[in-house]
């Protein structure tokens, strides 16, 4: 039975690609990659990756689809029809497909349990987890304390992000919301999607936190919550404009969440090198290695939440106020 | 099972050419993002096929079943650090469009190109 | 307490750490010397390291006190430590400088976030460098980028974003091959850690996927290094940047990638491929001439002074890759020297372009005739940049060219067609140098519109002006004691090569 749904779903996501390039409205091809990552997120979870398949729909199937969106409100609808280089596209895909397929052959088949990646570090992994650290989910052990250099960068990937749109669309002029409360009034005179999504909000933002703190026992942790908190924010500004959704979260406390989320972060680690540890060795927290662990995780996952949340709503922030400008 | 892991391996190379030839041959800014994230995405799937162990089940012990069998953790990791850098990637990327727009009134290269 | 074991990972997260902070410093000055004070701190971070390279120590940093594949680890070599005192330098007297150049290209209100995004692409470029797991480098690689995109962004010119839109696609297009690489490699290794990549990487039977995925790794990173012919985004990203960015970039933004290129190649494709290092030598070897030949003859034509610069790096680039195609001890020490004295002669040419924009706007050769009568100091400083650059005796830039010919001499096939290049495109450099000294010395200033008088003399501010003629007069210490650079890479060269030093 999942053998043909994966099958179903594999096909699906191939056809919706071919459609998204195919497309010349540019809106059609938006909300086809809204649906292209939710194909993508169904798949991964047949491949037991839940927490990536919960990333994948919150962020590129949510937050994604948004920013898309209102860079689109700003730009143009319609692609002209134009190709450069047709014959020297198809040659380097070509090229390129050719290549993999040929590496791809000799690759380990489809969970095949002596393949390499499942015999060298991941049973590490699997077998110490419990004892070093002693939470359920691996992948936030792994993601939080194991690698949790590389999420440190990530959460610097994100503040980048941030810093670099409100660098390029610049921040929002003072004065500038009073100036036109038309564009700005969401879906106000909508009954629907105004009652349905009033009631949705604080469900989601509740779930979003659920996410947060459930992140150790069940699929979830700080990327996935920041960013399912920042979708329930940004449905708040839809419905009842952008404006009222800075009153209820100013663009001052945003930048504060971001940059908190971060500094908390490197301070665990610093302050991990003053109690002699390594940076970012959560286990010199407490005089209980294993508790010390939980705790690093636990302060860690709430600044990557705050960082991913504050960040996101930013970079929306700043595309949104840039359209009505 | 050894059918659908080919085929799971097939699908992502034909994602991997789409996206490139979106980015590629498309003109219009927004387009070539839109194929930067197929391409991506192909990636991603690439990574989440190896995790995959026959009747394994997500990487989150349960208690009392100490003969389950669990997929890799470690590519899904890397997996959820490369979506978030995808839409950073992607969102600097449709910020600069947004200014591109402003300055050029268009968002098409060929006639970026003709206008300086 | 001891902070030297943490060394290599405070290199990293000092830079990093601190660029969100410096968003909050509102007042410009503040955020300016906020930014210069920590990217000092990294350069000395860096030179203590060195200091302790050279003494034969390397440097191994686990993260999280995580054992290796495990964990992440961080390691710091000869190689790493040129890369970090190039990385780390270029930033640092990058910053010490940039006031009056920033505050002339960028408004008030958006400084912090620049030097912020500044911190944070020196803070990417170390991670790299200091890095030794494959996935780890491909977060920081990311960091740089983005943090860079930013920063040429900024140019005040509108074509600062087609171009940037461009580096964008292209780079992220180069850091996704990457990614398919290092999969490709952890498929059929099972690790993420470089050295351990290398061990168990010899027992891998099935070598196709691991030869598709050296063709990713290095077509990737060769696109990010700007290696010809895939350095399309390059020319244009550096001519409407930011000028100081211009000088950041152009000094380490580019090497780093093909520090990674050389790393990943050597350490653990070459030992694991038969035949590979024939491969790697006759795919690079041509395109490095290729780049060599073309982008000089390409630069003695260019009218534009930036643009020039620029389509010379990717020359000079060339040399970089071409000793690392040698294969040999002697070509490898040639290249990594080769990265140090670059950055030095580059730097210090940016250095001087940014004073020159201190009071001419439009940088076409055209428009700087008789430059030299108003910025005497500049111009000099220039001058002596640009021989490093050309690679006349006396000058750091020398010692390179000469170390790359003996290597060159030595290979067994087509030696003389070597060494001919090399010397060919050292004569097409010394024809696009001297059109710059030509034209600011005795250019005729008749048809320049230059605002008010030319004779009086109204030099660059002194800290930008300073900091060019401290690089300059490197570019000469560098030449008659070049001890540091070469000690190092004959260093690089043996941890390559994988014998003890």
């Amino acid at each position: 039975m999942t053998f043909v749904f994966a099958l179903f779903l594999l096909t699906l996501l191939v056809i919706t690609a071919l459609a998204i390039v195919r497309s010349d409205n540019l809106f059609v091809a938006v909300m086809l990659t809204s649906i292209f990552s939710l194909l993508m997120a169904a798949n991964f979870f047949i491949l037991d990756a839940a927490d990536v398949a919960l990333t994948e729909a919150a962020v590129g199937a949510g937050v994604t689809t948004v920013i898309f969106l209102s860079a689109l409100a700003m730009t143009a609808e319609r692609e002209k029809f134009a190709h450069v280089g047709r014959a020297a596209a198809l040659l380097v895909v070509i090229v390129l497909g050719a290549l993999m397929t040929y590496a791809i052959f000799d690759a380990p088949r489809l969970g095949d349990p002596n393949a390499p990646v499942h015999q060298h570090v991941a049973p590490w992994y699997l077998e110490k987890t419990p004892e070093y650290i002693d939470i359920p989910n691996i992948v936030t052990a792994v993601l939080s304390s194991f690698r949790g250099y590389d999420t440190l960068g990530e959460v610097f990937v994100v503040f980048a992000a941030c810093i670099g749109v409100l660098f390029i669309l610049g921040p929002r002029p003072a004065g500038h919301a009073a100036q036109r409360p038309a564009r700005s009034s969401g879906l106000k005179h909508h009954l629907i999607p105004q009652v349905v999504g009033r009631l949705l909000v604080p469900f989601i933002v509740l779930f979003g936190l659920y996410v947060q703190f459930h992140g150790e026992y069940g699929p979830g942790g700080g990327f996935q919550a920041g960013a399912i908190i920042a979708t329930g924010v940004i449905l708040f500004a839809l419905l009842e404009g952008e404006n009222a959704a800075l009153r209820a979260v100013p663009q001052r406390a945003l930048m504060a969440l971001v940059i908190g989320g971060a500094s908390l972060y490197g301070a665990v680690g610093i302050v991990c090198i003053a109690l002699g540890g390594n940076f970012l060795d959560y286990s010199v927290l407490s005089s209980d290695p294993v508790f010390g662990q939980q705790l690093g995780i636990l302060i860690i996952e709430a600044g990557v939440g705050m960082a991913v949340c504050g960040a996101l709503l930013t970079i929306f922030h700043a595309f949104a106020s840039r359209g009505q400008g | 099972m050894e059918l659908l892991g080919y085929f799971n391996y097939f699908v992502f190379v034909v994602l991997l050419m789409i996206g490139l030839y979106a980015v590629i041959s498309k003109v219009n800014l927004v387009k070539k993002l839109i194929g930067l994230s197929i391409f991506q995405s192909a990636v991603f799937l690439m990574y989440i096929t190896m995790d995959k162990v026959e009747g394994g089940t997500a990487p989150i012990i349960l208690a009392g079943m100490p003969e389950q069998i669990y997929s890799n953790p470690l590519p899904q990791v890397l997996i959820l650090t490369a979506i978030v850098v995808g839409v950073s990637t992607l969102s600097l990327g449709l910020a600069i469009v947004v200014r591109i727009n402003e300055s050029y009134g268009t968002i098409e290269e060929d006639e970026i190109l003709d206008a300086d | 307490m001891d902070l030297t074991p943490h060394l290599p990972a405070l290199q990293v997260v000092v830079p990093m750490l601190a660029a969100p902070l410096i968003v909050l410093l509102k007042p410009r000055g503040l955020a300016w010397a906020g930014a210069t004070a920590v990217a000092m701190l990294s350069f000395c971070i860096a030179i203590a390291m060195t200091i302790d390279v050279l003494q034969g120590k390397v440097f191994t940093y686990q993260m999280g006190g995580w054992a290796a594949p495990y964990g992440i680890e961080l390691s710091v070599d000869a190689f790493s430590a040129v890369l970090l005192l190039v990385v780390s330098g270029a930033g640092a007297l990058g910053m010490l400088a940039a006031h009056a150049s920033v505050d002339q290209q960028i408004e008030l209100e958006r400084q912090p976030l620049f030097y912020s995004a500044w911190l944070l692409a020196m803070a990417g470029l170390i991670g790299i460098v200091v890095s030794a797991d494959a996935f780890n480098i491909f977060v920081f690689m990311e960091i740089s980028s983005l943090a860079s995109y930013v920063l040429i962004a900024g140019g005040p010119d509108r074509r600062a974003l087609p171009s940037v839109f461009k580096y964008l696609i292209m780079g992220t297009i180069g850091a996704t091959f990457y990614l398919i690489g290092v999969g490709l490699v952890y498929m059929m290794t099972g690790t993420l850690n470089l050295a351990d990549m290398e061990v168990r990487i010899q027992e891998v039977t099935e070598l196709n996927p691991l030869l598709v995925a050296a063709g990713f790794i290095t077509i990737g990173l060769a696109l990010k290094a700007a290696v010809f012919p895939l350095h399309v985004w390059l020319p244009n990203a550096y001519t409407h940047a930011p000028h100081m960015v211009t000088m950041f970039l152009a000094a380490c933004g580019t090497k780093v990638a093909i520090y990674v290129l050389i790393r990943f190649d050597f350490l653990v494709f070459q030992s694991a491929l038969p035949g590979h290092s024939t491969q790697f030598a006759s795919f690079l070897m041509p395109l490095a001439i290729l780049g060599i030949v073309v982008a000089s003859a390409v630069a003695v034509f260019e009218g534009h002074l930036k643009r020039l610069l620029g389509t010379s790096s990717v020359a000079q680039i060339g040399y970089i890759v071409l000793g690392a195609s040698f294969l040999s001890a002697a070509g490898l020490s040639a290249s990594v020297t080769h990265i140090f004295n670059h950055a030095l002669a580059k730097g210090g040419l940016f250095l001087a372009v940014a004073c020159l924009a201190c009071h001419y706007r439009d940088l076409r050769l055209s428009q700087l005739a008789g430059a030299a009568k108003t910025m005497p100091w500049t111009a000099a400083a220039l001058v002596i940049c640009g021989l490093s650059l050309i690679g006349v005796p006396g000058t750091a830039g020398f010692i390179s060219k000469w170390l790359l010919i003996n290597a060159a001499m030595a290979q067994d096939n087509y030696s003389v067609l070597l060494v001919a290049v090399i010397l060919l495109s050292s004569l097409m450099a010394v024809a696009y140098v001297w059109r710059i000294v030509e034209t600011l010395y005795f250019g005729s200033t008749d048809n320049v519109a230059a605002d008010g008088a030319t004779d009086i003399i109204r030099e660059a501010p002194l800290p930008l002006l300073l900091v060019t003629w401290l690089v300059a007069l490197a570019n000469i210490g560098f030449g008659f004691f070049p001890q540091l650079p070469i000690s190092l890479s004959s260093g690089a060269a043996s941890v390559l090569l994988g014998q003890l030093p």
